[in-house]
């Protein structure tokens, strides 16, 4: 067996995985906030809230209607994406003519709502909720162990996001949007229902952080503060990566897990501050972000 | 960045020269007002209002009046806060030396993550603050000397000057009422000085700021650094009367009142957060057995107040008068 630095090769790539499992949540949700930021120009603070929400429908579908684990990745996503198309219609749409940060700010307030809401009907203790069948247990790879529904949410999030960025950069409809992003006002002009495409990539966004509450739920408690550290490790991956392309907050956001995981087993004092390290660098060599586009 | 509607355009025609008699007597009034206070209401809630009214006003100059928000403002108020507890107990200081300790320390800490921050523009620079202040915070919970989740408790008042005793309420009242009265017509002065005018030139039109041959990016800087001091002010002040400093000053969910007591209060106004703060103590104060009700009631008003309100109280009265407060 080979040692890097008198470190056991086991704990090295213990903590990788974990890393890259902290950053498959880092990229669904920086992708999530990159596709809206994209149409809309607003940042979406509830974004942690409403991951958690996602959480939450899968528990509460799993104990009040018996709807398991597979229908809830699909359901769950759904439902919070439905609710974000009713707070992006009742509210966030009547700020566009504003400044941006308005928007900042509303959703502020929303995030604050969902998770007091939640906060007052379970607690903060969490709640559990079970590896399905399928993906229990755990394969030996002879140099470590590898637990299946660990490997699984790695899998998900990656065929997600690479399916959502192929939608964007490779499809018809992408292109619609990533035209709207250019200029809202001319693909209007040539017949394109834009109010609907951006209520609607409202909702993908938003489903988006739902699917990662739903992959998070076995794995972390089902808790209502899951979602508010999270986000903020979120935006100062986003400011690193920059939100100019998708490929990019994707990249990003399973690179800075690794580096968490990374630095987690060389100095683990330093690993919950390690990100607004590198996002300081960042600011100071290239302020618009790694794959950003200079303003 | 415009975040002031075009509606309080009112505002902007403002006297140069001097405080305003309307302004003058507000403050006056104000004055006396609070010299009366604890001789009726409880001393510590008032301080309480207080130290957040110099907080919301020191955030207000940074957003109501450079057009930057910072969403991580507690990381100032909260490090001032810490290092007050710390000197004070630790090092045993007077109390005026320990807020000034504590002050300082926010001032360059401001001074470091501004000079970050303002290399980004809007949402990116409200991210970015907010990033810094989460790192500040996870640095309170892990450092020796915060003392961790249980913060430092404990904190001796003190003898002023190493004189008069603060251990009583109704005189650390007054000690207090003068830093924070102090604090407030500093930032007053700041915004009605040459400086300020060019702040609400940078607010209003970046662009053509710089083509008017300013340097925008020293005006961001030292308006960040200000803000940041006074917020320290605040703080370190809050530590002494509550004998405390924990996590709460520098979690982010008081970075988010005090950008809530603003905005309700009316940004870009003099009075505003100082109403703002008033209001929104005293509903945490009355509601603090209801829990998390709290936490809805406040992103209510969030919603609320984006939605319909812009203007905040002191703005739609402002706008009523015809005259800035």
């Amino acid at each position: 067996m080979f040692e890097l630095l008198g470190i056991p090769p086991q704990v090295l790539l213990g903590q990788i995985l974990l890393g890259l499992i902290n950053g498959s949540f880092y990229a669904v949700l920086s992708l999530g906030l990159a596709v809206i930021f994209g149409l809309l120009n607003i940042i979406n603070f509830a974004h942690g809230a409403l991951y958690m929400a996602g959480a939450f429908v899968a528990w509460m579908l799993l104990h009040y209607l018996g709807i398991g684990y597979w229908p809830a990745l699909i359901l769950a996503p759904l439902i919070v994406g439905a609710f974000g198309i009713l707070m992006e219609r009742t509210m966030l749409s009547r700020l566009y003519h504003l400044d941006h940060l308005y928007g900042l700010l509303l959703t502020f307030g929303l995030a604050l709502i969902i998770q007091g809401l939640f906060r007052n009907y379970y607690g903060i203790s969490g709640l559990a909720y079970q590896i399905p069948d399928l993906l229990s247990g755990g394969q030996n790879l002879g140099f470590m162990y590898l637990p299946n529904y660990r490997a699984w949410v790695v899998i998900a999030s990656v065929l997600v996001c690479f399916s959502t960025w192929f939608m964007i950069e490779k499809t018809r409809l992408g292109a619609y949007l990533r035209a709207a992003t250019e200029n809202p006002t001319l693909v209007g002009a040539f017949g394109i229902n834009v109010p609907l495409m951006i209520m609607l990539t409202y909702g993908f966004g938003v489903a988006l952080a739902g699917f990662a509450g739903v992959l998070a739920a076995p794995i972390y408690s089902v808790n209502p503060t899951m979602g508010e550290q999270l986000i903020i490790v979120v935006f100062a991956v986003v400011v690193i990566g920059g939100m100019g392309s998708i490929m990019g907050a994707i990249v990003t956001g399973y690179m800075l897990g690794i580096i968490e995981g990374l630095t987690r087993v060389f100095y683990p004092e330093g690993s919950a501050v390690v990100i607004f390290v590198i996002m300081a660098i960042v600011l100071m060599i290239k302020p618009e972000g790694l794959f950003g586009r200079p303003v | 960045m415009a975040m002031a509607d075009k509606t309080t355009s009112t505002q902007r025609v403002e006297q140069t020269a001097g405080m305003p008699t309307l302004h003058k007597a507000i403050f006056v009034v104000l004055l006396i007002g609070l010299i009366a206070l604890p001789f009726f209401a409880y001393p510590v809630f008032a301080m309480k209002v207080m130290c957040f009214a110099l907080f919301a006003a020191a955030f207000n100059l940074l957003l109501g009046f450079g057009g930057l928000l910072s969403f991580g403002h507690a990381a100032y108020f909260g490090s001032a806060s810490y290092v007050a507890a710390h000197a004070a107990k630790v090092w045993g200081l007077t109390p005026e030396l320990s807020i000034l300790c504590g002050t300082a320390a926010a001032g360059v800490l401001g001074f470091a993550i501004g000079s970050l921050a303002i290399r980004r523009q809007g949402i990116y620079f409200a991210m970015v603050t907010l990033a810094f202040a989460q790192m500040v915070y996870f640095v309170a919970l892990q450092a020796e000397f915060t003392g961790g989740e249980d913060g430092i408790q404990g904190v001796p008042r003190g003898n002023l000057f190493g004189l008069f005793s603060l251990a009583d309420n109704m005189a650390l009242y007054f000690f207090v009422l003068a830093v924070t009265f102090g604090g407030i017509l500093f930032l007053y002065r700041i915004v009605h000085s040459p400086f300020g005018e060019v702040l609400k030139a940078i607010r209003e039109n970046e662009p053509r700021a710089i083509s008017l041959g300013y340097d925008v990016n020293r005006y961001k800087l030292i308006v960040f650094t200000l803000s940041a001091t006074m917020a320290g002010l605040a703080g370190a002040t809050k530590s002494q009367v509550f004998q405390l400093a924990s996590l709460t000053d520098v979690h982010w969910s008081m970075s988010g009142e005090v950008v809530l007591m603003t905005l309700l209060g009316g940004m870009g106004t003099v009075f505003g957060p100082l109403i703002g703060a008033g209001i929104i103590v005293t509903m945490q104060n009355y509601l603090a057995t209801f829990g998390a009700w709290v936490t809805i009631i406040q992103g209510v008003i969030f919603v609320l107040g984006v939605l319909m309100f812009r203007e905040g109280i002191v703005g739609v009265i402002s706008r009523w008068l015809k005259k800035p407060l």
